[in-house]
């Protein structure tokens, strides 16, 4: 037994005890419990794969290696245990969740130094981490279900985190509804592989999958897939029920960082590719996800051009480059999927956090239109993002060249219309990310006038006296120290073979020696997206702005998001309120079912009325009512034929 | 004049009864004093305890005498208890007119 329990637990201990006495506990104490207690975690998980022998040589790892615990439901054929397993995908992302999630701790500890639910802010944190790891661990889907509902109720928790905040309330509850609709497809879906397959265990699932026909055309299999797909589209921020994604950025950011761009939001794509063999049996389902996949890339980053607020503009890209990861699965490259979601992870959290702390240094500004010149002041946040931008513009040789380019390839050799929009994406992505890079750090500051107005409504947090003043400045080491471990990651990321590594379990199609012109295609388009940028706002800052006048429907369409919020609103949501005032609250509930309620109580009442009249009070007349009882037995049970 | 039976029938013993006990009924219904009441309860006990006897003597069984006996002594007991009641009642209410006793009404 190598006590893989530990992985999780180690966080849920840290949850518990700054959940239950962090109020009374000091700061020092609280930091230390929370990033301590992952901390182990990730060491827990490095001498547990060193044990494995995954950092030796050899060819470890090539079963799952799993452990029993205990019978969880055994109810008819149906026996479900809670298991852990490791495979080389739950390895991958062991050490993506632990290790980004470490760092993100630690980032945190700075990050919210000033804010007010110190501990509560760290215990949901943990909390996050020990469903998060046993999503990752599970052996069955049922146990990979606990999981994904608990890190969905932690995004809901966290993006409300400053819950005197309408807007933030309102965010937290749209994420937990949206994912609401993915989760009814996951269960779904769950119900179909318990009916049709006898199990829930993914080794008894999937050998069973392995032994039947792949699935031309429709059917259960292709349902099954879909169903799971659906569940992904929620947690994955996917086409259509990606709305929620954005607005969780009312959460604080190190929150967007660690949930809603590294780990959490790729459950989804880590759950499509666990459940890889029902998906290559059903290939109707994959074209689905794919096109789903390249629709949600293009459209998010086409609406990431024109955002100004550098937390949604940096929301956008990440459901965009969900949408790329799914791409990869759609077309069959299941490891360039999780290889895109390690550098994902990688240069996307560090991109969070350095826009938290180019936030932090501007005293809570969001808006970019309110920034500039921030390179004097903020040196590191310059320089490691200026890692994050060039890592997931795709410029060789840095992690995202690596990663979007495996599923570039495959998406050319699916259908070559697939790999055009994709390269487009890819330079739209460039554009949008230097966009935001140039406007925080370059030209001239636009927030001297700025930072003595009031703070917008998305300014929130950092306004204590003492601190929400002066100069931007640099942030703490707490702070730049895992954004300089990140940048390194960010750049070097591209050079763990995920995909080798995880060939055992999803065939790789044979590359051709050197560098295939897709490849260079895609580099070219990254290029021309960041050269856009440069052009537009640093040597002509006029252009865009014409270009806004004179394209101004597509561009108020973009700027809208394409109403989509609007015309959900309008689709559901208002169609739902009305529906439950006029028909549930007034038809339903105070017709139907307080009619029911007090009509009883009325009956019961009347029905009394009429029997209290007995109850006259005189000795006589109960007399008579006796004798009157006892003549009538006595009949009846003479005509009944007498007492035998 | 007709001729008495050798014994007297049991249907005689019956009637008996049947008249004592509507008697009591008859007695508790109409009569408004309450020891009048209590006496027609007595007297209805008692015409049960004749039909007991009656039966014990002719299906020649204890069991009919064993139940009168009973019966007397919780007659015996009810009497008792009854007539402290009935006392305590007149001195709180200087009336024994039944009608009046309606206070457990409202």
């Amino acid at each position: 037994m190598l006590q893989l329990w530990l992985i999780p637990l180690l966080p849920l201990a840290g949850f518990a005890v700054n959940g239950l006495l962090g109020r009374r506990l000091s700061k020092t104490a609280i930091n230390a419990v929370a990033v301590g207690s992952v901390l182990l975690s990730f060491l827990w998980v490095l001498k547990t794969l060193s044990t494995l022998g995954v950092f030796g040589g050899g060819n470890p790892l090539e079963q799952a290696y799993t452990e029993h615990y205990y019978t969880w439901i055994q109810s008819g054929m149906l026996n479900i245990g809670v298991d852990l397993a490791i495979d080389r995908l739950t390895a991958v992302m062991l050490m993506i969740v632990t290790g980004v999630g470490f760092l993100i701790h630690v980032y945190a500890v700075g990050y919210m130094a000033h804010e007010g639910g110190y501990y509560r802010f760290f215990a949901y944190l943990n909390l996050f981490m020990f469903f998060m790891l046993v999503l990752v661990l599970a052996a069955n889907f049922l146990l990979l279900f606990v999981g994904w509902e608990g890190v969905g109720l932690c995004s809901y928790l966290l993006i409300g985190f400053y819950f005197t905040e309408r807007f933030a309330t309102d965010a937290g509850n749209k994420a937990f509804i949206v994912n609401r609709i993915g989760d009814f497809g996951f269960s779904l879906a769950v119900f179909l592989i318990a009916m049709h397959f006898g199990s829930l265990d993914f080794a008894t699932v999937f050998g069973k999958v392995q032994g039947m026909p792949v699935e031309s055309s429709a059917g259960w299999m292709t349902a099954i897939a879909l169903l799971l797909f659906v569940g992904a589209t929620g947690k994955s921020a996917q086409i259509p029920l990606y709305v929620w994604l954005p607005d969780a950025m009312a959460g604080p950011t190190p929150v967007s960082a660690l949930i809603h761009a590294a780990t959490m939001v790729t459950a989804g794509v880590y759950m499509v590719t666990r459940s890889s063999a029902i998906f290559l049996h059903a290939h109707g389902a994959l074209e689905v996800v794919a096109i789903i996949g390249l629709a949600t890339a293009f459209f998010a980053a086409t609406i990431g051009l024109a955002q100004t607020d550098i937390k949604k503009v940096y929301a956008y890209s990440t459901v965009s480059q969900l949408g790329y990861m799914f791409l990869g699965l759609g077309t069959g490259a299941f490891s360039a999927g999780i290889f895109h979601v390690m550098t994902h992870a990688f240069f996307k959290a560090l991109l969070f956090l350095g826009a938290g702390s180019v936030i932090h240094a501007m005293s809570g500004e969001q808006d970019l239109r309110k920034m500039g010149g921030l390179r004097k002041y903020t040196p590191i946040t310059f320089w490691t993002l200026l890692c994050a931008s060039v890592a997931i513009a795709g410029v060789p040789p840095f992690s995202g060249y690596h990663s979007k380019d495996a599923i570039l390839a495959s998406a050319y050799e699916y259908a070559p219309w697939m790999y055009w929009v994709g390269v487009f994406t890819a330079g739209m992505t460039a554009f949008y990310v230097f966009r935001a890079f140039f406007l925080a750090f370059f030209g001239e500051p636009r927030w001297e006038a700025a930072a003595q107005a009031a703070h917008g409504p998305d300014a929130h947090g950092h306004d204590d006296p003492g601190h929400g003043h002066g100069a931007p400045h640099e942030s703490p080491p707490s702070m730049w120290i895992p954004l300089a471990v990140l940048a390194v990651l960010s750049l070097i990321g591209g050079y763990i073979n995920v995909p080798k590594w995880l060939e055992p379990m999803f065939k790789v199609a044979e590359e051709a020696p050197g560098i295939p012109w897709t490849a260079l295609v895609s580099v070219a388009a990254g290029l021309i997206g960041i050269a856009l940028a440069a052009w537009f706002y640093l040597i002509a800052p006029a252009i865009p702005e014409e270009l806004a006048r004179s394209f101004s429907t597509p561009y108020r369409w973009i700027y809208n998001k394409y109403f989509v919020d609007e015309f959900y609103d309008s689709l559901v949501v208002e169609p739902m309120i009305d529906g439950s005032r006029s028909l549930l609250w007034r038809v339903f509930d105070a017709a139907g079912i307080d009619g029911i309620v007090n009509g009883t109580g009325k009956t019961a009442r009347n029905l009394g009325g009429i029997l209290k009249r007995m109850q006259s009070g005189s000795i006589r007349s109960y007399a008579a009512w006796v004798v009157l009882g006892s003549i009538l037995v006595i009949v009846a049970i003479t005509m009944a034929g007498g007492v035998r | 004049m007709p001729a008495l039976p050798p014994s007297v029938p049991l249907s005689w013993y019956l009637t008996l009864s049947l008249i004592l006990f509507v008697l009591g009924i008859a007695g508790f219904l109409f009569r408004r004093n309450i020891i009048t009441v209590f006496m027609s309860i007595e007297l209805m006990l008692n015409a049960v305890n004749l039909s007991f006897i009656t039966f014990s003597y002719k299906l020649k069984q204890v069991d009919g005498h064993i139940f009168a006996f009973f019966v007397m002594v919780v007659a015996a007991a009810e009497a008792a208890v009854g007539l402290a009641i009935i006392l305590t009642v007149f001195k709180n209410r200087q009336t024994l007119e039944i009608d009046e006793l309606s206070s457990l009404k409202n």
